[in-house]
Parts: C-alpha cells; structure tokens; sequence
C-alpha cells in the first residue's frame, strides 16, 4: 500500500523488538467474538488513476458550467488563484491546532489577522477564531445571547434563512428555550410592531438577518433602539459578506454571526464553509469557540497564542460555553487571503458590482412583467420575483439553455408567497444570462 | 541562556547520529496590516457588462462609506506575506506528529485533486438535483462504505466535526427515549473522556454523571452496573479508550446498558485502531461518529474543517437529521426532507461535503487490505514506542496498548521537568509535541499516537529523541524548562495573554471603522 512507509522486513524486526510473534498478538485485547473475521465488504484497493478516473465519472454526472441565479447563503464569486496556491502549502494544510505556538505561529498570526479583518468589517470589537458556518454560529449566538443576559427566550425573525431557524430549533430544543418567530413587512422589513409586541422580559435576544433572506436589507438601527430598549441584545447574521463592502455594518448589534463562504471559498456542494462570531469586548468570556491573541516570549518578541481557552470544553467540560472544539482553520485562511487580495478598496468594487448586477436583472425582470416582491427596501444581490406559472417550469426551460434559474423550493418555507422564487446576481452572472432569464419569466 | 547551556543544548542534539532538526531559511513577517499602502492593490475585476449604479441612491442610509483598516496590498506581497507565515509551522509533512487522540497521518494528494474537479468544487448545494447525481453518489457511496466500515445500518454525514457529531447522537438517543415515553436524566461519562464528551451532554438538556475508571484503565463493570439506572439514557465511550486500551469488555458493557434501556454511543475518535479488525456496530454499539479528518485522511488544516458522520442501528433511524438521501425507484439519487421524527437539521445544507470527497478518495485506494494493514501499522508503531521507552518513562498502566500509548512524567518530575517541558524540548529535536496532560486520570500525561504513517526510520529517531530528552532531565533539566530553543521564538507567555487579551490589530492612531 502506497501509504504505508514499512518494508516486510521492518515490520517483521518491530515485532521481534516488541517481543511479540505475529501482528495478531497485538490484537489480544481484542476478544474473539467480536473480531472481524472476514475482508470489508469495500472494493479492491484502486490506483490513483483509477481514483481520479470514477471522481471524474461522477464529477461528469453533475453537469458543468451552468449559468446559476441560486444564491439563499452559498454564494458564486469569483476564486483568486493565489488562494488555491497558498492554502495547498502543506504548513498550513497539514498542520494541527496550534497547541504549540513555538511552531504554530504561521496558523497563529493568519487567525489573527482574521479575527481583525473580521471585526473592521462588522463593526464589532471581537471576533473568535471561526465556526463551523453560518448556521451553527447562529444558534451558537442565540445561546451566547442567554448567557450574557441570563434570560431564556429568544425572537426569530422569520426573514432569516429557513435552514438556519432549523438549526437553531435543533440546538436549543432540549434547553428550554421558547422561540418567537415574528413576520415580515409589505417591503420584507422586519415588522416593526411585531417585533415590539414579541419582546418580554424574559427575551434574550433577536435575531435578525440583514441582507435578509430576500436579499432585502433590514434598518438595523430602528430594530436595534427597539430590542436594547427592552434589555435584550440584538443578534444580527450574515449569510452575505460580500455585502459588506457596500452596506453599513451593523454596528449597533452585540452579536454578529456570519457565513464567510463567499470570501473565496468554493461552493462544495455546501462545505466546509466558516462561520464567524463577532462581538463587544464585554461579551468576550461568553464568546465560544476558539480565539487568538497577542502574546510575547521570554525576549519580549511578539507572538500569538491561543487564548482564554478556559472558556472551552476540554477545560470547563460540561460547563463549557460549547462543545465545540475545532474551527475551521483553514477556510478561515482561504477567507483571510480573499479580504487581503481585494482589501479596502477592492471589496467596495466587488460588492458594487454585485449591486450592479442585482439592479440590472431586477429592471429587466421587471420590464419583461415579472412581479417584484418586496419592494420600498434596500437590497444587496437577491430578490424575489412572483410569477403566475410555477417557478419548476420556467426554470425547466431555463435549464436547458444551461442557466440554473432563481431558487424555487421557497414556497416549502413561505407558503404565503405563492409561486416565488429567490433569484441572486454576482459578479459572475452575465448580462446575456441576465437578458436570457428575463426572456423565460415573461414568457 | 549562559555559554554552558547554548553547548549543551547544542552538544545534546548533536548526539544524534543524524539530527533530524536544523536551520533553514525563516524570515520574520510583519502582520499584513503593517504591510499596507493606500493605492496597492491585489485585484483587477473584469469590466462591468450592465450600467453602473449609484450605491448611494439605491440603499440610502444603508450605504457604507468607508472599509476601515482593511488591508491594502499586492498580490507578490500577499503570496510572501502567507508562505513567510506558513514557514513557521510544523507539518505531518514535515515529520512525525504524534499528537495522541488525533490521528496525524499522511493526508494523500490525490484527495485533494479530485476535491479541486470542477464541477464538484463548484456544485451550489441548491441547484437542482437532477444536475447533482455525481455530488450526491458521492456521499451514498461514502456512507455505504462507512456503514460497512463500522457495521452500523445507517448514518447522516450531516455533521461538520467530531463534538458536531456528538451532539446530534446524543440528539439521537434522547429521541429515541422521548418516543419511549422518558427522555430519561443521565448521560455517564468516564473519567478518562474527551472535555467534548460532557459539554455535549449539557447541550442536549443531560446530567454528566461520571464513571471511574478501573485499576486497568478501563470500565469498571460493578460500577458501571451500580450506575446504570433506568434514568441513564446512554454511555459515552471511547473505544479504544483515550489511554489506547480496548474496552474489552464492550460487549458486557453494552449487554448492562441495554437490559436498562440504556444505549451505548461510542466516539469514535479512535477508529484508527479498529479498521477491518473490529467493527463497533458487531460490539453492541447503537451510535458512534466518526472523525474523518482523523481516521480517513482529511486534512487537519491547521484546526479544521473536520467532518463527523454519525452512524447508527436502525432502532435510531427515524430520528436522522433531514435531509437523508434515498435511491429512487429508477435508482437516481433524491434528498428527502420529510421525515416527521427527526430531531432536526444540525446544519445548513449537507455537511463538509469537500471533506467527504477526500474520505471516499481514501477508502478507495486502501480497499479493503489497505485499511486494514493501516490499522496494524498503526497498532504496531505504538507498540514498538512503547516497548521501547518502557522504563525510560513511567508507564502507568501495564494494560496492553493499541493505536497509541500514554505515559507519565513521574521519573522527571522529581527533577522539576514536567510533561510539557519534554513536549517542548521534542521540538528542538525535529518532531512534534505529542498530546500533554491528557487524559485527565494520567497525572502528567505524555499521550503519544504515532499513526501507521511513520517509517521505522522515523520512529527510531523519535525513540532516542526521547531517550535523550529523559537523560537531559536527569542531566540538565534546566535545557528542558527553558525548551524549545531552536524555534523563531521562545516560550511565549500565555498567562500574561489571557490576562490582557489582545485580540486583534490596532492601528497606533488611525481611528477604525468598529470604533
């Protein structure tokens, strides 16, 4: 086996030296009736010729290079190759969590610089070192919330993502934690009054989503003057950093949870992407997850550390902030090496390209008739669009000229909405795909 | 560090017939925020095909105006910036990582190549599932073969990691109980458990109640029997355990859990011990998850990403995370999310899906002989540490080991020289620290796991590092709590930093966007 490094001969002096007569003895542990007696039932070792040869098979029965409108928090931009090049570095994708940051300090400094960029962009004063994406770190803030305020409900605004909510559901499902949702507005706000009526004293937090998940941008600031009014805290997630470039951070939040996907990270058919936690520096000791700091050797030299770490599990046990236990290191670099390529400048670009693009499709879809949902609100790079034959149909047609058309299962989570669907532009979506989709919603 | 002490932190090393550790080429590097510039840029966006908009006019108040203290850099400086960083880690690339618990073995290219094909990498988990066949073949495939693997009937590949994994098996089994009529109290934990183990408990509304461990580090049966009650829901444990000793006695363990109604989940966090020679699902084990950046070869990545199926019995199969995939009657492949007793989604979309990938490339090039002789070599490498460093340090259980062997720094405490001034000064030697002061029940603990991925070569260097280091303790322990010495830098002070922690970059006077 290729991967094995041990000659017959080494393996045969090992046991010599252990004293031992064949591998078999090693096994002694292992009683009899529960010993495999028999090969796995697996298909023979394959070459690497042959591995690449069925990835590539099934890689075939996907289909390639559509044309997608489907964004609804995995989103298409554009990957630069220097993020490929740097993160194939076997220091950094073959290394560990740097428990030893004497030789750690390459992970240690990137995670760094990445809890930095992360708080420039949310307006928040600190961020942990990533989660597992942005779902979880949803449900991680929700949880975060209840600590810090030691009150035990929350409020969900139904405008954030489906599968988040489901998430949240699943985590805090055996904690006694009663969940709110509240609706939204004719503009796909957050209804205010809702909102107002929906908070108790015993509210925890509300948690918002903005870009929502109709792309409609929320007024965070109204929302936050009303939740803080009431002592609770205002959770705010962001499936859509790429956002960020372009729309105010939501500065006024204590917590902000995000989906760093589209900074550089392929869609991967939905991972491993990265969550990220941001938050005020008095909330930091209920932070979970894992953070860095600053520290210095005995020299006095700068250098990083993982730190705070009695906050987590393999310290507190059960009565860790979490059980989380990794991060996701190294698509948090992927990402850290996205925000350094485009940087200040380049991440406003990008995101006004985005908003460009989003505008267009939005003025042809409507000149080809389609109906607009939530109108009267700002919005990023996603829409909704109502139309009277069912989305599967238009996006039938729409498939076969290589364009994956606007996400349709929507009406599964807002019935109400009739035959909508959630259509999303990047960067990467060209006008004629754009001019070709308007062309099959009028029709 | 006085004149004496620099040759005999050098002298020592030297000893080596072949030193494994040396200079090389290491610069020092600014954080990229010192680096920057207004003006440089690492960017060039292809021209906008559609009219330019005003951000202004179109979100009003909700624009942003200004990025704060983003960076501002070149591509050159941003590929020296990040290979200058990467130069100051140690990598299983670089040699033996022996991190006990973690399973730091060769991660194989070829995973990462079929990753990277197109129209895997580039799937949006949404788009229709008649263009998804491939991705989705994928993850059937591998969760066929895991099942196989560890002879249980199902499984959900749902999870993103180890304690992700925990969490929903333990969600798992209070449904099951829940639909028996009582969720029931207790989840018992040995004392010898990963720290996930009890925080995973608490998450899911569970007392932690914990089991000591025998005088062989094992479960202690009369305990174990005295504990279990009919408020127990389950026993979290790691077989073999964190100490490298299989619980022999698995089968019994189960046999008194389940006479209560109680389940056995198992972590599955050593897997690496058992592949092709045991199988839990055959042990009495009703849930485990797998880690597959630990026994299936994804790579660590400095920390994550991780992925962590949960396979189970069928007893348990109502309750999996939606979505689960099925075979259609035209045996195309469909995700169905309805299924009215599952205990929810634990995360958006369907998993690492990119960590699959490269767990499937792994188990198709070992097959079934593959897997099976790395479980070996795995057992054997240990054993060979063990033999050989038996005495040099203190070997606290005599139980027979598996994939890895705990040891204790008894010998050289007496000199002052704890665990993690050994693990410290391995570094001056060229390897990694093994795993320190775990498991808890070992006072001063040296947990070393070498995987089946070392060569004898390397092993032998590694045992007389150690025995070295054992004899410097006597010697000189002073080279040893002052370790390491041939690093960038030296022992960075942790306490200080949690004390003031300093979480993030500040520029000296420019005001930034968070303040």
């Amino acid at each position: 086996m290729r991967y094995l490094p041990k000659s017959p001969s080494d393996r045969e002096q090992m046991l010599r030296d252990i004293g031992v007569r064949s591998i078999d003895d090693l096994f002694a542990q292992v009683p009899p009736d529960i010993r495999l007696n028999r090969d796995l039932n697996l298909p023979p070792a394959m070459a690497e010729s042959e591995i690449i040869r069925w990835f590539r098979e099934r890689a075939a029965e996907n289909g390639d290079h559509y044309t997608s409108f489907v964004g609804a928090g995995a989103y298409r931009h554009y990957r630069p190759v220097v993020i490929d090049s740097l993160i194939s570095r076997s220091e950094f994708f073959t290394a560990y969590t740097p428990y030893q940051p004497e030789i750690a300090q390459g992970t240690l400094q990137a995670i760094f610089e990445f809890q930095t960029m992360i708080c420039e962009l949310t307006g928040m004063e600190v961020a942990n070192a990533s989660m597992y994406d942005g779902s979880t770190a949803a449900a991680e803030a929700v949880m975060m919330a209840m600590r810090v305020t030691g009150r035990s409900s929350a409020v969900i605004a139904r405008s954030v993502h489906p599968e988040y909510r489901e998430v949240l559901r699943t985590y805090v499902q055996h904690q006694g934690v009663p969940l709110t949702e509240i609706g939204f507005g004719e503009n796909g706000r957050v209804d205010l009054n809702a909102l107002d009526a929906a908070i108790s004293a015993d509210t925890a937090c509300v948690l918002i989503q903005s870009p929502n998940f109709f792309g409609t941008i929320e007024d965070v600031k109204a929302i936050a003057d009303l939740v803080h009014k009431k002592g609770a805290l205002l959770v705010v997630a962001i499936a859509e950093a790429v956002s960020l470039g372009i729309v105010r951070p939501p500065a006024e939040a204590d917590i902000v949870c995000m989906e760093a996907q589209s900074f550089g990270v392929p869609l991967s058919y939905g991972g491993p992407y990265a969550g990220v936690i941001a938050t005020k520096e008095q909330f930091v000791r209920q932070i979970p997850g894992r953070l860095v700091g600053e520290a210095r050797d005995k020299q006095g030299r700068r250098g990083f550390v993982l730190t705070l770490s009695t906050r987590e599990q393999h310290i507190r046990r059960e009565k860790a902030t979490s059980n989380i236990c990794t991060n996701q290191a190294l698509v948090a670099l992927m990402v850290t090496i996205f925000m350094s390529v485009y940087g200040r400048e380049g991440l406003k670009e990008l995101a006004l390209h985005n908003l460009a693009k989003a505008n267009y499709a939005l003025e042809q879809f409507r000149k080809a008739g389609a109906k607009v949902l939530f109108e009267g609100a700002p919005r990023f790079h996603e829409f909704v669009l109502q139309t009277e034959k069912t989305p599967y149909e238009i996006n039938d047609g729409l498939l076969a000229q290589h364009i994956i058309g606007g996400l349709p299962t929507i009406s599964k989570f807002y019935p109400e909405l009739g035959n909508a669907s959630l259509w999303c532009c990047t960067e990467m979506t060209g006008r004629e795909a754009i001019d070709a989709a308007a062309k099959a919603v009028a029709r | 560090m006085s004149d004496d002490l620099k040759n005999t932190v050098a002298g020592s090393r030297g000893n080596l017939g072949w030193c494994k550790s040396t200079t090389h080429v290491n610069q020092n590097e600014a954080l990229i925020f010192e680096k920057s510039s207004p003006g440089k840029k690492g960017y060039q966006l292809a021209p906008l095909d559609v009219p330019e908009v005003d951000p202004k006019k179109l979100l009003g108040e909700a624009a942003r105006e200004d990025l704060g203290n983003m960076p501002e850099v070149s591509e050159v400086e941003i590929i020296r910036h990040f290979t200058r960083l990467s130069t100051w880690n140690f990598a299983v690339d670089y040699g033996m990582y022996p991190l006990g618990s973690c399973t730091m073995k060769y991660n194989p290219r070829v995973n990462e190549a079929v990753a990277r094909l197109w129209e895997i990498a580039e799937a949006h988990p949404y788009q229709p599932e008649k263009i998804s066949q491939g991705t989705l073949r994928i993850m059937k495939t591998l969760a066929d073969y895991l099942c196989e693997i560890t002879g249980m009937d199902t499984i959900t590949l749902q999870p993103a990691a180890g304690a992700h994994g925990e969490m929903t098996g333990i969600l798992l089994i209070r449904a099951y109980h829940q639909k028996q009529g009582n969720p029931r109290k207790k989840i018992l934990i040995p004392d010898s458990a990963h720290g996930t183990n009890p925080a995973t408990a608490a998450m899911c509304g569970y007392a932690v109640e914990n089991l000591k461990s025998g005088p062989d580090g094992m479960v202690d049966l009369a305990a174990l029997e005295a504990q279990v009650t009919e408020d127990v829901a389950a026993l979290m444990l790691t077989n073999p355990n964190t100490l490298g000793v299989f619980e022999q006695n698995i089968g019994k363990i189960a046999d008194i859990l389940h006479a209560k109604g109680a389940l056995l989940y198992m972590d599955g966090a050593n897997m690496n011990a058992l592949l092709g020679k045991v199988r839990p699902g055959d042990s009495g084990v009703d849930v485990m998850h797998l880690n597959l950046h630990k026994t299936f070869s994804t790579p660590h990545g400095g920390g994550g990403p991780g992925s962590g199926p949960v396979a189970c019995k069928k007893i348990l199969e109502p309750f999996l995370p939606v979505p689960v995939i099925e075979t259609t009657a035209e045996g195309t492949l469909r995700l169905n999310y309805d299924r009215p007793e599952t205990v929810g989604r634990v995360r958006a979309f369907f998993g690492n899906f990119g960590m699959h990938v490269r767990a499937l490339a792994y188990i198709l090039a070992n097959g079934p002989d593959g897997l099976r002789m790395a479980t070996e070599d795995a057992v054997l490498n240990a054993n060979y540490i063990r033999k050989k460093l038996d005495g040099v340090y203190e070997l606290p259980y005599k139980t027979p080991s598996m994939h890895e062997v705990v040891f204790s720094d008894k010998k050289q405490s007496v000199k002052g020289v704890k665990t993690g001034d050994v693990a410290k000064r391995l570094i001056d030697y060229g390897f990694h620290s093994y795993t320190v002061s775990f498991p808890l029940i070992v006072p001063g603990a040296l947990m070393i796991e070498p995987t089946e991925s070392e060569p004898k070569e390397e092993l032998d260097l590694f045992i007389e590092a150690m025995r070295m280091i054992a004899e410097e303790a006597e010697k000189t322990p002073e080279v040893l709590v002052t370790a390491p010495h041939t690093t960038r830098l030296s022992r960075l002070d942790e306490v200080s930093a949690a004390r003031k922690p300093i979480l993030r970059w500040k520029p000296r006077q420019a005001k930034s966007a968070a303040e």
